[in-house]
């Protein structure tokens, strides 16, 4: 291996470890927030390349009909709730809220399609229609059990990966897909050829991550996730709903997995299903960050992004092995540095 | 003969005559199912019972078919020597996994086990000597003295043989001393630590089990189809497994026999039917299952097989015959204190919650720590039980430094204790949640519980359970639910187990909250009474009455230090402490 191949696949890696990174974050915003382990991220992410990739062909893939069908659920949830708690002033605004905007966004998807809207347009409302999914997905299978444990979480999260895994294989189809580059300029530097398209994905993940730090420390929604996130009953007395704080949390991830599938569509072919590989490197990152630190888990990702793309270049048949067991030292070295005494859930 | 058994012997009978009146095809799925239940069966002890989880179990299950078919035909070993190695390497394996994630708290078994089933996955894909994407053919089939059980019909057989036998195993295992340990794991930690239970030691215990059982399963399926490849072993099959064990009801053992009965007839119903539905192939199902898994924890979070249960009938309690007490724990102490608390400091951060404490309890002495709110008292109870480690200082029991370790291994060394907030298994009955605290006066382990060689033991435990629930006064709640009694029933079901670990020293955190007079007063002759028969007991409590009644001695704290020390009647009287209780106006 010489440098020139060494500068490219170092190059490779830390965009790849962006994307995961950004990946990571949402995971452990997730996690923390609500105690979901997030493994469908998977799938938003896939489909974010993938309703890209059908609006390039001037389709609005099922995600339309989901967004519809999920807006009813959450409707009628909403109103149930509302019924039942003899509370219905509040229906109108929660109607606003769970059917009007997803069904906003689903009707301006079928109508844009068709239109062959430039890029950019085409990028945004991918990320609209993915956001929108995020918080429907937490209204309709997490809250009803959102006092459950970690683990039944856990195996939700599971259950709603496959679920989506087949919605995806039937929206999308088994073929793979790639979005256009947004860019296919690049330049030399130091006789090392850097590819704009790779600058702008780094670019847009610290964007995005600088643009989350000030979420989280300058507003009061983003402080009110935080007070979520360290003591659950304490930011309910508070004021906070945990209900609004899961949600908001669910639109959050939602964008960022968005933006990651819009971000790595260019550079790898994205199947229905391969979504699920490209979130557990994330939870690598995030675990690396013991699913609670942001800088340990960016920082872990792009070392899991670097590790796969020199791993792909000596043993590419073992890359994904090489990948995950990496994390095996990483808990061997948590469980070794572990004091007894860790809080229980 | 029980209706239970009637009701077994049935089913038995209808199981055997499967394979000589079904037709071919059914014979097929009932091999499966019994392949499947195997693997869910060791779900159920690890996520329904203990509350942790895999979705590598299909990795195991790969293990035992890889390891069998690699080593029968390179190097023609028999199935029964390579069941044996399949099996060794699978406990290593899960050893180590365990051994790294089950340490710590919190959920990094099923992440690490996502990793592994993917990981194993791509390496059966891509090594050449397993054969790559293709698989290897010509496995040999089993044969048992002589009999070539190439027939499926009579491979049967030895599938449900074995299903059956794992069912029994798992049923005698959570009905034993390391079982009851087990099933308190969940939501019950830190109070099966305080009696003695290893329990890092114990869930790795059980994960190795659930991954044997999975081997098991393997190594008959690469008889069965004398063929593998690696997409039975990917990750989706370990998530089914998952929905089998969840579905089915994790928390019984036939739970995992119903769900892999459900799924396994789902899915080949849901293979025909949603193609054409669709109009497309695919694995559909996945939606199916998907939205099954999620409805079903939403709204029948226990599974299928409690309803099924209402049909079953239910075998009658039994009584708890006598039987020769459990070896007691000597009562000569020495010359020396039995407790020694020196200079002992606690820090958070930058609160000292206590700061140079020291006091000695003698055997035979009932002591009481009393303080206003937020005088270090619970911290103290918690550096002698060995909850939180000591900053600095030093606990000694019985001559013994035990500041700072575990609390399974202070409980060794003769400290019995209750919980503030109550800590009882609430669906084990009060009989069984006693039986927790008599753990570490017996030894039977997990091998000797599974094939049901543990009973003598195991007698002689219950027994010395009804004992201590009788010696409370709560015989006539012996078999009912601990969730079912009153909370001050709860209290003192609590000290009835405390009671059963046969202490040297008896720690009581609030022992008479939540009691009425006339049961405070109860519990007053009790606690009298066992310091008369040599027990030593230190306790926390609010209701000075109480305190002031039974104590021979009391230790004052106030704001992390102690103010006072001396006998009840004395401490009344210390201007000190009435300034601290009263605000110095009195």
């Amino acid at each position: 291996m010489d440098l020139t191949i060494a500068a490219l696949l170092a190059q490779d890696g830390i965009t790849n470890g962006a994307i995961y990174a950004l990946l990571a974050l949402a995971l452990v915003l997730v996690f923390t927030v609500t105690r979901v382990i997030f493994v469908p991220s998977g799938e938003f992410v896939a489909w974010g390349t993938l309703t890209l990739a059908g609006l390039q062909l001037g389709k609005a893939s099922g995600i339309v009909g989901l967004l519809v069908g999920m807006a009813v659920l959450a409707g009628l949830m909403e109103t149930w709730r509302c019924v039942r708690a003899g509370e219905l002033a509040r229906l109108p605004r929660a109607l606003a809220l769970w059917c009007a905007v997803p069904l906003a966004v689903a009707a301006v998807l079928w109508f844009a399609a068709p239109m062959g809207f430039p890029l950019l347009v085409q990028v945004l409302l991918t990320l609209a229609a993915v956001t929108a999914l995020g918080p429907l997905l937490y209204r309709v299978a997490y809250q009803p059990l959102a006092e459950a444990s970690v683990l039944v979480l856990l195996i939700v999260s599971v259950a709603l990966h496959f679920t989506m895994l087949g919605f995806g294989l039937w929206f999308f189809g088994a073929e793979g897909s790639r979005t256009p580059a947004f860019t296919s300029a690049s330049f030399t530097v130091a006789g090392i050829n850097v590819s704009v398209q790779s600058l702008l994905v780094v670019g847009t993940s610290l964007a995005l991550i600088g643009a989350l730090a000030l979420f989280f420390g300058r507003t009061l929604y983003g402080k009110a996730l935080r007070a979520t996130a360290v003591n659950r009953a304490g930011a309910r007395l508070c004021g906070i709903s945990p209900e609004f704080a899961g949600a908001l949390t669910f639109a959050l991830a939602a964008l960022l997995c968005g933006f990651c599938g819009v971000l790595i569509g260019p550079i790898t072919t994205v199947y229905y299903d391969s979504g699920f590989l490209i979130s557990l490197k994330g939870f690598v990152g995030a675990i690396i960050g013991g699913l609670a630190s942001y800088p340990i888990a960016a920082a872990g990702s792009l070392l899991v992004g670097l590790i796969e793309s020199f791993s792909s270049f000596w043993a590419s048949a073992f890359k994904e092995v090489i990948v995950f067991t990496l994390i095996i030292p990483v808990l061997l070295w948590r469980s070794l540095r572990t004091h007894h005494h860790e809080d229980e859930e | 003969m029980g209706l239970q058994r009637i009701a077994l012997a049935i089913l038995l009978l209808l199981l055997a005559a499967v394979p000589v009146v079904a037709p071919a095809f059914w014979v097929t799925l009932a091999n499966y199912i019994g392949l499947y239940s195997m693997v869910a069966l060791g779900l159920v002890l690890l996520t329904g019972v203990a509350g942790q989880t895999s979705f590598g179990q299909a990795a195991f299950v790969g293990i035992g078919a890889y390891t069998s078919a690699y080593l029968t035909t390179r190097y023609a070993l028999s199935p029964w020597i390579t069941l044996v190695i399949g099996v060794a390497f699978t406990c290593a394996v899960a050893l180590f996994l365990g051994f790294i994630t089950l340490r710590m708290r919190g959920h990094y078994l099923p992440l690490a086990t996502i990793a592994w089933g993917i990981s194993l996955y791509y390496v059966f894909g891509n090594l050449e000597a397993l054969g790559g994407h293709t698989g290897m053919s010509g496995i040999p089939a089993l044969s048992l003295g002589g009999i070539e059980l190439k027939d499926e019909r009579r491979y049967f057989y030895l599938i449900w043989l074995l299903t059956l036998a794992a069912l029994w195993t798992t049923r005698n295992l959570l009905d034993s001393r390391p079982g009851r340990a087990v099933r308190a794991l969940k939501g019950g930690l830190d109070m099966v630590e305080a009696f003695g239970v290893d329990a890092a030691r114990l869930k790795i215990v059980v994960f190795v089990y659930a991954a044997v059982l999975a081997c098991i399963s393997g190594w008959l399926y690469a008889h069965l189809q004398r063929f593998v490849n690696p997409t039975p072993f990917g990750i989706n099959q370990g998530i089914e497994y998952l929905f089998m064990a969840v579905v089915g009801g994790a928390g019984s053992v036939w739970g995992a026999v119903v769900g892999a009965t459900l799924i396994t007839l789902m899915k080949e119903w849901l293979q025909d039917l949603l193609p054409v539905l669709l109009g497309r192939q695919g694995n559909f199902e996945l939606v199916v299952f998907g939205l099954l898994m999620v409805l079903i924890l939403q709204f029948a979070r226990d599974g299928v097989w409690p309803w099924i249960a209402r049909f079953v009938p239910r075998a009658a309690v039994k009584p708890v015959p006598d039987a020769e007490p459990l070896p007691a724990r000597p009562r000569a102490v020495g010359n020396g204190p039995l407790l020694e608390v020196k200079q002992a400091r606690k820090q958070f951060g930058g609160l000292v919650a206590v700061d140079n404490l020291s006091f000695d309890i003698h055997a035979g002495e009932i002591v009481g720590l009393i303080g206003p709110n937020g005088a270090g008292k619970s911290t103290t109870f918690a550096l002698i039980s060995g909850a939180l480690p000591l900053t600095s200082g030093e606990v000694r029991l019985r001559g013994e430094s035990i500041g700072s370790r575990p609390p399974y291994e202070i409980a060794r060394r003769g400290l019995g204790r209750t919980f503030q907030h109550v800590k009882l298994i609430g669906a084990m009955s009060v009989l069984d949640n006693v039986a927790i605290g008599a753990y570490l006066r017996g030894s039977s382990g997990v091998v000797r519980a599974a094939l049901k060689l543990d009973r003598a033991e195991e007698a002689r435990v219950r027994a010395e359970a009804a004992r201590a629930v009788a010696r409370v006064g709560l015989s006539g709640h012996m078999h009912d639910a601990a969730g079912s009694l009153a909370l001050g029933q709860q209290r003192i079901v609590e000290i009835a187990r405390a009671l059963a670990s046969d202490p040297a020293l008896l720690l009581l955190d609030e022992p008479a909250a939540g009691l009425r007079y006339l049961e405070k007063q109860e519990l007053a002759r009790l606690l009298r009474a066992l310091r008369d028969e040599g027990m030593t007991i230190l306790l926390v409590e609010h209701d000075m009455d109480f305190v002031m009644g039974l104590t021979d001695r009391l230790v004052v704290m106030d704001f992390g230090e102690k103010l006072a020390e001396g006998k009840p009647a004395d401490i009344q009287r210390n201007p000190a402490v009435r300034e601290a209780y009263l605000g110095g106006v009195a």
